[in-house]
């Protein structure tokens, strides 16, 4: 009996410093990522395994900050990051908002032909679409243009954004929008007043996805701009990277900078994402 | 009648109740005949589908079949593409790149698949067993590698592999001489250059995409394992069923449909590894290390440009992936109300 007890201890033990090890495999990139950025150079370029930032020196940040890198303040490379990922949320959110009450409301010939194009359209690779997007940008002439990134990236983060909102939409009770019916509301009256309010938390989550998707977009913003000033964050991170050498306090820094936002959004809508992307599997 | 219950939502939505529905829902109150609503709202969903995915699609296949170089790309009177047939491909099957790269492309993704889903896994089952705080606390931190853009991962994962200052090989140089010599048959790493040998470069990078992934998995499978009624394992548990029996014999095949997702799924995410694989190998000088996307925009971004080339690649390795995604849309569209 007491020996049950014992091993029922153990297991409780190994099982707490299993999680323990997982935590601290998952965390200490990330650590280190925000340590180098608080470390005085003499303390980053050492075969020596310094913990922590002894003391913590501002330098980096403060240099990314007011100098910051090819010749352009750093705080244009995130303007432009978040002029790219807010238009593509707003103008993405509210057609993935029509689509998905069109799939979730209505019963019509295509719908089942629709939902399977919009799995389909998910399968096939970004990456395989960047040379033709890239002679279409330049035909239309939005080549190193914003306008063209936000273009681009609303058209890789639709097919999903209709996809999930569509169990939002599905979710919120017909009767409700009956009634405004038969108080006497229209068509458009009832989508704005009663059904949008309803939808907002999945509108958010939506939403929430189709930033992160745009901000840490890489291979079309490598692409698609020519000019420094008009590059997207995860671009700038590499001019940190010299012919030579690399300057890896500052790019710390800067990935730090562009990791914030990421995280918090993450923390938001870490469940809603899951049971986005494997909908219909697991049954809840 | 009942027909438009049938789009309750997935899991969460009301069961069907017949004795309410017995009455017509109200009309809807508008102008504009039912019919054409639908066909509305979807319209600039559609747009963006075809404009920008499947208008796309096409054109890739398209220029796989032409030769399209700085004179077609021109803004002013560009040069009409020439045909020129499969040239293309018998081009990229004879290019001394293909094999590597396919097999670059392959390897890479059977590894990192099988071992993001392997940990995953197991930190999935492990979440479930773990106290609610304790729990909590691996969530929060597993969601910061989860979280970690593309871009700052390779960055980071360079870091910690810099032949020079590098954490990593500062811990395999703790490690006892005899225990290194013996695992590795070396005991000094002091300057070893990870990102130089093409095996040593995908082994960084199958670590950073293991660490980047596995905690989606963790979380879904997690998700999936809160779905099984505990009386199951309690019967299990009286009939004096072993943990691995439990495991293969209940758990396994009801999270089966929630695997054939998640396998699918890495499967397209790490098939097409670009962004984290240009920045360990530092662009595309190294031809080595090239898997099908890196070659294939290598190619068409090169100068001059081949288009043609790049896009006929391209298609190869999407041809790929459809075959295999296959069989995701099938599962889909047998668990989830497409109908």
């Amino acid at each position: 009996m007491n020996d049950a007890l014992t091993r029922k201890r153990l297991g409780r033990v190994a099982l707490n410093a299993a999680g323990v090890i997982v935590f601290l495999f998952a965390i200490f990139p990330v650590y280190w990522m925000v340590a180098t950025a608080f470390k005085p150079n003499d303390q980053i370029f050492t075969t020596e395994f310094i913990p922590f930032p002894s003391p913590p020196s501002f330098e980096h940040i403060t240099r990314v900050f007011t100098k910051g890198v090819a010749g352009h303040s750093i705080w244009q490379y995130l303007l432009n990051s978040a002029i790219v990922a807010v238009s593509v949320v707003v103008i993405g959110a509210l057609f993935a908002l029509f689509a998905a009450t069109a799939v979730a409301r209505f019963k019509f010939r295509f719908r089942t032909s629709f939902l399977i194009l919009l799995l389909i359209v998910q399968m096939v690779p970004a990456e395989a679409l960047l040379i033709s997007l890239f002679t279409m940008v330049k035909r239309f002439g939005m080549y190193d243009q914003l306008i063209g990134l936000v273009v681009v990236n609303i058209g890789l983060t639709l097919p999903f954004s209709v996809w999930m909102l569509r169990t939002f939409v599905a979710a919120v009770p017909r009767e409700v929008e009956e009634a405004a019916w038969i108080d006497g509301a229209g068509r458009f009256a009832t989508f704005w007043r009663v059904l949008f309010p309803l939808v907002a938390p999945g509108l958010v989550a939506t939403s929430i996805f189709s930033f992160i998707t745009t901000w840490n977009e890489f291979i079309y913003a490598l692409t698609l701009i020519n000019t420094q000033g008009n590059y997207t964050m995860p671009v700038a991170l590499q001019f940190f990277v010299g012919q030579r050498s690399t300057d890896w306090g500052g790019i710390m820094a800067a990935s730090t900078l562009m990791t914030i936002p990421v995280l918090i959004f993450f923390l938001l809508v870490q469940r809603r994402m899951v049971s986005g992307l494997v909908a219909g599997a697991v049954k809840g | 009648m009942t027909t438009h219950t049938s789009t309750a939502s997935r899991g969460g939505g009301n069961p069907p109740a017949p004795a309410r529905r017995l009455r017509q829902p109200p009309r809807r109150p508008s102008r504009l005949p039912d019919w054409i609503v639908p066909y509305l709202l979807l319209l600039p969903g559609l747009l963006v589908i075809g404009g920008l995915l499947l208008y796309p699609l096409y054109r890739v296949i398209d220029m796989s079949f032409h030769k399209v170089g700085l004179a077609q790309l021109k803004a002013i009177n560009p040069r009409p593409a020439e045909f020129v047939g499969l040239d293309n491909y018998a081009h990229i099957f004879e290019s001394d790149l293909f094999w590597p790269s396919l097999r670059n492309t392959i390897l890479f993704a059977a590894a990192a698949v099988t071992l993001t889903l392997v940990v995953g896994t197991l930190v999935g089952l492990l979440l479930n067993k773990l106290g609610k705080k304790m729990s909590m606390f691996v969530i929060v931190g597993i969601m910061a590698a989860w979280a970690t853009p593309p871009t700052a991962q390779a960055i980071v994962w360079k870091w910690l592999f810099d032949s020079d200052a590098g954490v990593v090989n500062w811990a395999l140089n703790l490690l006892p001489d005899w225990l290194s010599t013996l695992v590795f048959g070396r005991a000094d790493w002091s300057g070893q250059p990870w990102f130089n040998d093409t095996i040593t470069l995908y082994l960084v990078l199958i670590i950073t995409v293991v660490w980047a992934s596995f905690p989606f998995i963790a979380v879904s499978v997690l998700a999936g394992l809160k779905s099984i009624p505990s009386e199951m394992y309690e019967a299990a548990q009286m009939d004096g069923s072993s943990p691995f029996t439990t495991f293969r014999k209940i758990t396994f095949p009801l999270l089966k449909p929630v695997f054939s997702v998640l396998v699918v799924l890495s499967i397209i995410w790490d098939f097409k590894v670009f962004t984290q694989l240009y920045l360990l190998n530092g662009g595309t000088v190294n031809r080595d290390a090239f898997n099908l996307s890196l070659w294939s925009y290598a190619e068409a971004f090169s100068n001059p440009p081949k288009m043609g080339l790049g896009a006929a690649i391209a298609v190869v390795l999407t041809g790929i992936l459809l075959v295999i995604t296959f069989v995701y849309v099938r599962q889909i569209v047998k668990t989830e109300d497409v109908r």
